[in-house]
């Protein structure tokens, strides 16, 4: 089993004719997962290989029976593109895009709060439930199929390692989300908690988290409340400097608020198994599950 | 991206925010001068660093007459001002902001954030003006006065009351202090801010509202938008190597360590500094490359690691995803044979192709170790400094 994404996904590429929304939309082609439509306005009627390119999101919609959007356009225009996407009414929208201004961020941000779409990213490697559906920059032959561990993190290649640990140990993973490196994102590590706890496919988590802001210290108290399957936990930065903004836009220390020292304590405070090593995370993970 | 205060208050003025009477100088005569065209004294000379704190390590002073301008400018400009923001090293000061001095009555703090938590525009204010505001508000919190805005409605009249009303503000001054704050807004989002904050806030004896101090900080997304304020950008104030980096598209901090280290990806990079660091060595720096670096990209990687005169070992940590790993080692050892690498050097890869890209490394004839893992990556080049 998997949550947000899965065979019956439905893809519109936003971005389609560009060059890294053509190279990502075949590789998630190849990887199985059922890109329906592309979506560059201007280039409606067109094909992007055996692809329909609409002029709209809502045409791809209608025409092509899209239900998840994976956007590649670039940050001028992202924040057009989500809401686009939004209103046309797709149940998923995954952001790859790098750089959006933070006050478009966060206009968007309210906006959603008006509509029934769901937002992973931006500024992430997307969704991807192995085996099923890949929606997403990451590489798929790394991950396994069939679950019982979900994995939800704040980075692309962090995540990608942790994954291959995961597989080299033998355990499968059901879904893998990257929701963003950005201080303001559509879904939370707790929103993916609480579905990977829903889901039966599901045995338990390994949430990686970063410097700066505070979703991993709610997300702990959310653990310990609401969650029964066991939860790994990571936290990178340990060695992060105070004030600097380390390559993700939201991973800073501003005001000794966010640091991964004060990240794993509250985890540990919430029964989380915090792994403090990345290069033993896969044996970590082995023996907690 | 940072600007200097008077720059911050040459925008405020652009908004109709009012702020003293003052002028730029980069010598002592033009201190002196700027002094005199202010028509009166005392004046204050203030050095013009992007650090905090600056009052505390003597870049702020009061002069009564044009002499001890000319005295303070001296001293000021051309110091090394060390902070508390600063680190040991300091800052050169350039540049000195002669200003009026003022009656002052009171002082607040005023400042208008982006709020990731509230995904929001969260306006702070307080009585306690003048004081370090992160120590107010791990000390007594219930002096800070928070108010939200929501993006997409913008600021309301009612919002400034509820700050103005929370400062305790005399009522002839509500309404000059809304007119204020919504000018203060409009500026954050026209001109994309992160950070507005002016500390103190005065109120002069004559109950006008001014701004004594000015600091912005803007959204550097959003730069590509704002080309006015990013010709602001002082590359003075930044570490030379950073700069360097930022010019080649990379993210790089400079840190204390002598493990250099390149890595693809921001939060495998902090990860990697953090694997160095259990393995008993520090990281010389922050090197992210990208989710999909490319081998240009590495060679410029080495160039800037190897400029830093503290790296005693250098540790590659690349995941190789959508970029597979026999593309990257080809970059790996074309850079390397481009950039004469004279301290030892450990290449830990995985993912795609991953056995190919190990074959050509080790075929390339250049002097590196491999590393199996992330865990034995961290060890040998821990073994080596």
């Amino acid at each position: 089993m998997t949550i947000f994404a899965d065979e019956n996904t439905r893809v519109v590429v936003q971005g389609i004719t560009g060059n890294e929304g053509k190279f990502h939309a075949r590789q998630c082609i190849e990887y199985g997962t059922k890109v329906v439509a592309g979506v560059t306005p201007g280039k409606g009627g067109q094909k992007m290989d055996e692809v329909p390119v609409f002029n709209s999101v809502a045409q791809s919609v209608n025409e092509a029976g899209a239900n998840c959007s994976l956007i590649f356009v670039p940050p001028p225009f992202a924040a057009d593109a989500i809401m686009e996407a939004a209103d046309a009414g797709v149940d998923l929208i995954v952001t790859i895009t790098e750089g959006i201004p933070v006050l478009d961020m966060m206009r968007v941000k309210h906006y959603l709060n008006t509509k029934k779409s769901r937002l992973i990213g931006p500024n992430c490697p997307g969704i991807i439930s192995p085996g099923r559906t890949k929606v997403g920059i990451m590489p798929g032959p790394i991950h396994k199929p069939g679950g019982p561990i979900g994995v939800v993190s704040r980075s692309g290649t962090l995540t990608y390692e942790v994954v291959y640990q995961l597989t080299r140990q033998g355990i499968g993973q059901s879904t893998c989300i990257g929701i963003g490196g950005d201080p303001v994102n559509g879904t939370s590590f707790i929103e993916c908690l609480e579905a990977f706890e829903a889901d039966p496919g599901t045995k338990g988590m390994v949430m990686v988290g970063e410097i700066g802001g505070s979703a991993e210290e709610q997300a702990a108290e959310y653990i310990k409340e609401n969650v029964s399957k066991p939860v790994v936990g990571f936290i990178a930065g340990m060695t992060a400097p105070p004030g600097r903004r380390m390559g993700h836009a939201g991973a800073i220390i501003s005001g000794g608020a966010g640091t991964a020292q004060g990240k794993v304590k509250a985890l540990k405070e919430c029964g989380v198994h915090v792994c403090e090593d990345l290069g033993r995370i896969g044996e970590f993970c082995a023996k907690v599950f | 991206m940072k600007i200097h205060e008077y720059q911050a208050k040459k925008l405020f003025s652009d908004y109709g925010v009012a702020v003293p009477e003052g002028a730029v100088a980069e010598s002592t005569g033009g201190a002196k001068k700027a002094a005199e065209n202010l028509g009166g004294f005392p004046v204050a000379v203030k050095a013009q660093i992007h650090a905090g704190g600056r009052g505390k390590g003597g870049g702020v002073k009061i002069a009564k007459d044009a002499a001890e301008v000319e005295k303070h400018a001296g001293e000021i400009i051309g110091m090394n001002l060390v902070t508390h923001q600063t680190g040991p090293a300091g800052q050169p000061v350039k540049r000195v902001l002669i200003e009026k001095g003022l009656n002052i009555e009171k002082e607040l703090y005023l400042s208008l954030m982006a709020d990731r938590e509230s995904a929001g525009i969260m306006i702070m204010a307080s009585q306690a003006g003048g004081m370090d505001i992160e120590a107010v508000a791990a000390q007594t919190p219930e002096k800070i006065i928070k108010v939200g805005v929501n993006p997409l409605s913008g600021i309301y009249p009612y919002h400034c009351r509820q700050a103005a009303f929370g400062l305790g503000l005399d009522k002839e001054l509500v309404k000059p202090f809304s007119q204020m704050l919504t000018s203060l807004y409009r500026l954050f989002v026209e001109r994309d801010c992160s950070l507005v904050e002016i500390n103190p806030l005065v109120i002069t004896g004559d109950k006008r509202l001014c701004a004594l101090d000015a600091k912005i900080s803007f959204d550097d997304n959003a730069l590509y938008r704002q080309k006015e304020i990013a010709e602001m950008r002082d590359l003075d104030e930044e570490d030379p190597l950073d700069v360097e980096a930022s010019r080649y598209n990379l993210n790089y901090i400079n840190l204390d360590g002598t493990v250099g280290n390149m890595v693809n990806g921001a939060g495998l990079a902090m990860a990697v500094m953090d694997t160095i660091k259990l393995a008993g060595a520090e990281p010389a720096n922050f090197l992210d490359v990208g989710g999909g670096a490319t081998a240009e990209m590495i060679e410029n990687g080495f160039r800037l690691i190897l400029s830093d005169k503290k790296v005693k070992a250098i540790l590659i940590n690349i995941f190789g995803g959508i970029l597979r790993c026999d593309v990257l080692a080809k970059g790996v050892v074309e850079a390397a044979k481009n950039t004469q690498i004279n301290v030892p050097l450990v290449v830990r890869m995985e993912g795609t192709n991953v056995e190919e890209g190990r074959r050509i490394l080790a075929d390339s004839g250049l002097d590196l170790q491999t590393a199996r893992d992330l865990k034995d990556a961290g060890q040998k080049v821990a073994s080596l400094v």
